[in-house]
């Protein structure tokens, strides 16, 4: 303390003498001194925010990946019992497609690949025009994420990465459906702006859950599944195609219809649950004439 | 504790609050309140920017050119919410997330930049410290009052933990909507403050005028005219 002060009163005394001992007893609005000291706080500053940047990177980089896989396993409702995220993720397989043709692709490491990244990449980005865009999203990646939970080879759930405009901005989740690519097992929502108590209730469990067991596309292959004002009655017809909207929300609740129609339609995954359910009626077909051949 | 000491650290508290009697740092006041879990980690990412700036300003103020000392000020600030807006995101993910551009909003949060300036580049280190933790500790009491009624009266929660049943999981609490928007920390702070005044009159302040009496006014003018 004492230092600084008699070194604040020696800078005084000497306004004026230029040059005469080091650098810190030049008066401080010196020109020499003014850019010296800016160049020094600079360099020290940069030093720190660099540094904690790149001593916490590795940390940060692994909570953001276990973040998606929790996300993952929570839609895929995998139980975590006695198990660590990394243990209950090795059921799930990832892999990635090319979301217009709906075929398997290795052009791209499935482990590593980031669709959200990707469909702000030149490389990968592909633009959608107005009339495709009904959940104004702009763009989106040429390959995406799959995740699949299999059952003895077969496929038991599909987890789809799904993003959509809400109210106050872009939603982003993860809806999956049974093997069957057409009946959902639930949706979960990571990350959103909507409004806390209205909108925001698309994070709430109770309704989340409502979703299991509702049917995506209709007789023509449509995705028909939408939120619909207030409660949906059972028994009333195509109730199995409805969800009940959010109260309140209903700008949020039209967002949410928007990103299940774009996303299991024909410029969102559609292709790719096609060719799913292709290949299991060939599977039942196969096995109902090997029934045949052996009967 | 010396009584220069004691005074930078308690007296932010309540008698030299920087929301309450400054009205300085309502912005994130409003935003990060509407959880008390999500404004208990502002208030930490807060308190440490506020002493550790303090501190590293003090330690050099004897060195900072007038004509730059605010740029000086705000590379600091700034370079320490990088540090903890990092660590945030390394060690609370999941608070981060809810707290998301706040953090590095913290950088233009007047409190930070209003001790610096009229504290730490006037006193010692030591004192500057105490003073930008007891600054810290004024914005985090008003920021759990507020978010203490917000999140009780708007989710039914404390923390997470249910305390009023809300009607939508079978009880009997019909949640407050508005507890959860915004302008609710307004009013709860415009109590706050009021409560506060009425506790220690001294902070309330003269009014910038007087209604005349119209009586008694004088008269000229009054004939004078076009």
């Amino acid at each position: 303390m004492k230092k600084f002060n008699n070194l604040n009163l020696e800078t005084r005394s000497m306004k004026g003498a230029t040059k005469q001992a080091g650098f810190f007893h030049l008066p401080n609005d010196h020109i020499v001194k003014t850019i010296g000291v800016a160049t020094l706080l600079c360099l020290v500053c940069s030093i720190i925010v660099s540094g904690a940047a790149t001593l916490l990177k590795p940390t940060q980089v692994a909570n953001a990946l276990l973040d998606k896989k929790n996300n993952i396993l929570a839609v895929s409702g995998i139980s975590l019992e006695g198990k660590t995220v990394d243990q209950a993720f090795e059921q799930i397989d990832s892999l990635v497609i090319d979301i217009a043709t709906g075929a398997v692709t290795d052009a791209v490491d499935a482990t590593t690949f980031d669709q959200r990244k990707a469909s702000k990449d030149a490389e990968y980005r592909v633009e959608l025009s107005d009339d495709q865009d009904i959940a104004q999203i702009g763009g989106l990646s040429k390959y995406a994420n799959v995740y699949l939970v299999k059952n003895q080879g077969a496929i038991d759930k599909i987890i789809l990465p799904v993003k959509g405009y809400g109210l106050w901005g872009t939603m982003y989740g993860f809806i999956a459906l049974e093997g069957d690519a057409n009946t959902v097992s639930g949706i979960t929502f990571y990350e959103h702006k909507e409004t806390p108590g209205l909108g925001g209730e698309i994070e709430n469990k109770k309704w989340q859950s409502s979703w299991v067991g509702k049917k995506v596309n209709d007789a023509s292959g449509e995705p028909i599944l939408q939120l619909i004002k207030g409660t949906v009655v059972a028994g009333t017809p195509q109730a199995d195609y409805k969800i009940d909207g959010l109260a309140g929300a209903t700008l949020t609740s039209n967002g949410v219809t928007n990103l299940v129609q774009f996303w299991l339609g024909e410029n969102g995954f559609g292709p790719y649950l096609d060719k799913v359910r292709g290949q299991q009626n060939q599977a039942s077909i196969s096995m109902k004439t090997n029934v045949q051949e052996r009967g | 504790m010396a009584s220069e000491a004691k005074k930078a650290l308690f007296e932010p508290l309540v008698s030299n609050n920087p929301i309450a009697l400054q009205i300085l740092g309502i912005c994130s006041a409003l935003a990060v309140t509407s959880q008390l879990s999500v404004a208990l980690i502002m208030c930490l990412a807060l308190t440490a920017v506020c002493a550790f700036s303090n501190l590293s300003i003090s330690l050099i103020r004897n060195h900072v050119p007038s004509s730059i000392r605010i740029i000086v000020q705000m590379t600091i600030i700034a370079s320490l919410v990088i540090v903890v807006d990092q660590v945030l995101k390394a060690y609370a993910f999941d608070v981060s997330k809810k707290l998301a551009v706040f953090v590095g909003l913290i950088i233009t949060n007047c409190i930070v930049m209003g001790r610096a300036e009229a504290y730490a580049m006037k006193n010692g280190p030591w004192n500057s410290f105490l003073d930008g933790i007891g600054n810290g500790l004024g914005y985090s009491l008003i920021l759990i009052i507020v978010a203490t009624v917000r999140e009780l009266f708007g989710s039914g929660t404390l923390l997470g933990y249910q305390i009023l049943a809300p009607v939508s999981e079978g009880g009997w609490y019909t949640p407050n909507g508005l507890m959860l928007l915004a302008p609710s920390a307004f009013i709860i702070i415009g109590l706050t403050i009021w409560a506060i005044r009425a506790f220690d009159p001294k902070q309330v302040e003269k009014p910038d005028y007087e209604m005349q009496n119209a009586h008694n006014a004088p008269a000229h003018g009054a004939s004078g005219g076009h």
